[in-house]
């Protein structure tokens, strides 16, 4: 942590054991999402911080003992600074983006939860000026499915559901136990138990044209949610990875999805690997880039892909168009 | 060493907020511990960064004269009224939506800004309840190399260059959107004079500050996704006539029309007419579908479908190590 952060965290601090007298070192560190280390030391910093002279009567007064014995802190002789530092730029403009990726999955309710705080927040000198300087677009589902979905979630509510499945491009009906609605590299998704499949669903909340909330109670499942932190290329880890040739009008595959290594050729090719679990998915891409893209390896895995082209290409042929 | 700079500038903080008046350097320096030791050049040196850093947290310290009488040395002082956040007053669910928003950002210095706003929100008595929300996890994340300072550029008005696929670009940013999980930067090119986006993905090394901060003034009436939209694909200008094996290729169907046809189609196969800009886009799309979707019309259109088609076929017979010519 730099003495700058520090510096802002203590400013923070003070006001906040004002309010909170006898809060624990624990409680105190979750709140500012710090260690306990890190908390006993900037006590140990404010302890030598104060009015001007640093007298003894001068100084802030934190009972030490507490800290140390109970694991509780009392500070006092800090009466000017009551209030907070107000929000500085990088501040309002972080947590406004953060409120308004929040807003394009949230239900009804929260959602007017939401503007109300913005415009508060607006009011307390986040100024609309800077928030209209960063902005956030999650692909997320229509206003109606959304809030049925959240309802689904909040109410522990089965949903019935239509789907428009990904790479396979088929529309099919589900029956699903909602679990968790999330934000992942700018797509909205459900997570949920799918008693069609028997097990855990992702659904892309943009290919949910309808949803229907039932009155059957979600059952509990015991299963692992995704962890979000690592993006989706950790959960690919265990897929096959393919590794393909890209010819330079292709090249956007390379910042567009998850690749593993890229070598470049000096005739403007890219060599790539990325895990693939889905064939159809792979597939899809080898057949949208007509060409533009060579699997190098495993070598069989380019040849549904060609067949499929083949058989559209026979099928063009018949129709004499 | 960190903590008695930390002190020293809380010290100093302090100091200027409780003075009430404007008060002199040289008073300063007496009252502030972290200073007693330092010889008058490193004072100086060491003063000046302190204010910056104080100001750079947006502590407003003001510069005025310390007496009507003598307005030869400038004083220094905080007014708590400029110092302190205003009230703001969140109700309970108002709160829980905000102790939410702490979670979102996956990128470590936007995540700190967050946590400090809210921090600060705490200080001032909120007290988010997130335990209803737990099934929400909103995230954002910013994995291009060029993030952190082209925020930090658009933030204090900054003006930018970089090198932008084999071209260097030099752009005063006006604000910077996501879209699809892909960051992108808006603002004015001064060598083109005129509003450009920039792909962050596309930026090769890191951007570099060409400016003093507050260079540039950003337009009153910014609307970046509005910008976004306009810098970007346009909407439909041609229309296709296909046809769409019966429960197949969904995400095509939903934007399309459907039509009576107006020829013999394979077992199976409905119209559907659809919207599209670039010929080519549409093209790889139909392509992706392979035998599900046929192009009826127009026959430009069809053949491009029909030259990815062949394409696939022929890269896939060419054998590992050789190129397709």
């Amino acid at each position: 942590m730099t003495s700058q952060g520090q510096v802002r965290r203590l400013l923070s601090l003070v006001p906040y054991l004002r309010e909170h007298d006898g809060a624990a070192m624990a409680d105190v560190a979750r709140d500012f999402g710090i260690s306990v280390k890190t908390l006993r030391q900037d006590l140990n910093v404010l302890w030598m911080c104060g009015m001007p002279g640093l007298t003894p009567g001068d100084l802030i007064d934190i009972d030490m003992d507490a800290v140390d014995g109970e694991g509780v802190i009392h500070l006092s002789n800090a009466d000017y600074l009551t209030r907070p530092l107000r929000l500085a730029a990088d501040e309002a403009l972080a947590l406004v983006l953060a409120l308004r990726t929040l807003r394009e999955v949230a239900g009804t309710g929260e959602r007017a939860a939401i503007d109300r705080a913005l415009d508060k927040l607006e009011r307390a000198g986040a100024g609309p000026a800077a928030s209209a300087q960063a902005s956030v677009t999650v692909t997320a589902a229509a206003d109606d499915v959304r809030s049925r979905v959240n309802d689904g979630l909040r109410r522990g509510r089965q949903l019935d559901l239509t789907y428009d499945g990904g790479s396979g491009g088929q529309t099919t009906r589900r029956t699903v136990d909602p679990l968790r609605v999330f934000v992942l590299e700018g797509y909205g998704y459900l997570e949920a138990w799918c008693h069609s499949a028997q097990g855990l669903r992702t659904f892309r909340l943009d290919r949910i044209p309808t949803v229907t909330l039932t009155d059957t109670p979600a059952e509990a499942h015991d299963v692992q949610l995704k962890d979000l932190s690592t993006g989706w290329f950790d959960t690919l880890r265990d897929a096959p990875v393919v590794t393909l040739r890209l010819q330079p009008q292709a090249a956007w595959v390379a910042e567009y999805y998850p690749v593993k290594q890229v070598l470049r050729h000096d005739d403007g090719t890219l060599d790539v690997s990325l895990h693939v679990r889905d064939p159809a998915w792979l597939d899809g891409l080898l057949l949208r880039l007509g060409g533009g893209a060579r699997v190098l390896a495993p070598a069989a895995a380019g040849l549904s892909a060609a067949r499929a082209a083949q058989e559209a290409l026979d099928q063009y042929a018949a129709l004499r168009l | 060493m960190a903590p008695r700079k930390t002190e020293r500038i809380l010290n100093l903080t302090i100091c200027l907020l409780v003075s009430g008046r404007y008060l002199p350097k040289s008073r300063i320096r007496e009252a502030v511990e972290g200073y007693h030791d330092l010889s008058d050049a490193a004072f100086e040196r060491t003063f000046e960064r302190d204010k910056d850093e104080l100001r750079a947290l947006g502590v407003p310290i003001e510069v005025g004269n310390f007496d009507p009488l003598f307005d030869d040395e400038p004083g220094y002082r905080i007014v708590a009224s400029e110092f302190e956040l205003p009230p703001i007053d969140l109700d309970p669910e108002e709160a829980s939506v905000v102790g939410v928003a702490a979670r979102v950002w996956q990128h470590a210095s936007m995540a700190a800004s967050t946590l400090s706003a809210i921090g600060k929100l705490r200080a001032a008595g909120m007290e988010p309840d997130t335990s209803q929300l737990a099934s929400l996890e909103p995230s954002v994340s910013a994995t291009e190399p060029a993030f952190e300072t082209l925020w930090t550029s658009v933030l204090d008005r900054t003006r930018v260059s970089f090198d932008y696929r084999g071209v260097l670009r030099t752009l005063e940013p006006w604000g910077v959107t996501s879209s699809k999980g892909r960051w992108y930067v808006i603002g004015r090119d001064t060598d083109r004079a005129a509003v450009r986006m920039f792909k962050l993905a596309r930026i090769d090394g890191l951007p570099t500050k060409v400016s003093r901060p507050g260079a540039f003034a950003v337009p009153d009436d910014l609307d970046l996704r509005r910008l976004a939209q306009s810098l970007a694909p346009r909407e439909p200008t041609a229309e296709a006539l296909v046809a769409l094996r019966v429960g197949r290729a969904p995400s095509l169907r939903r934007r399309a029309r459907s039509v009576p046809p107006r020829q013999p189609l394979p077992e199976g196969f409905e119209a559907f007419a659809v919207g599209y800009t670039e010929p080519a886009a549409l093209a790889e799309e139909v392509s992706g579908y392979a035998a599900d979707v046929v192009v009826l019309d127009p026959p430009e259109l069809r053949q491009r479908v029909v030259d990815l088609l062949h394409a696939v076929v022929r890269t896939a017979q060419v054998p590992a190590g050789v190129e397709a010519s």
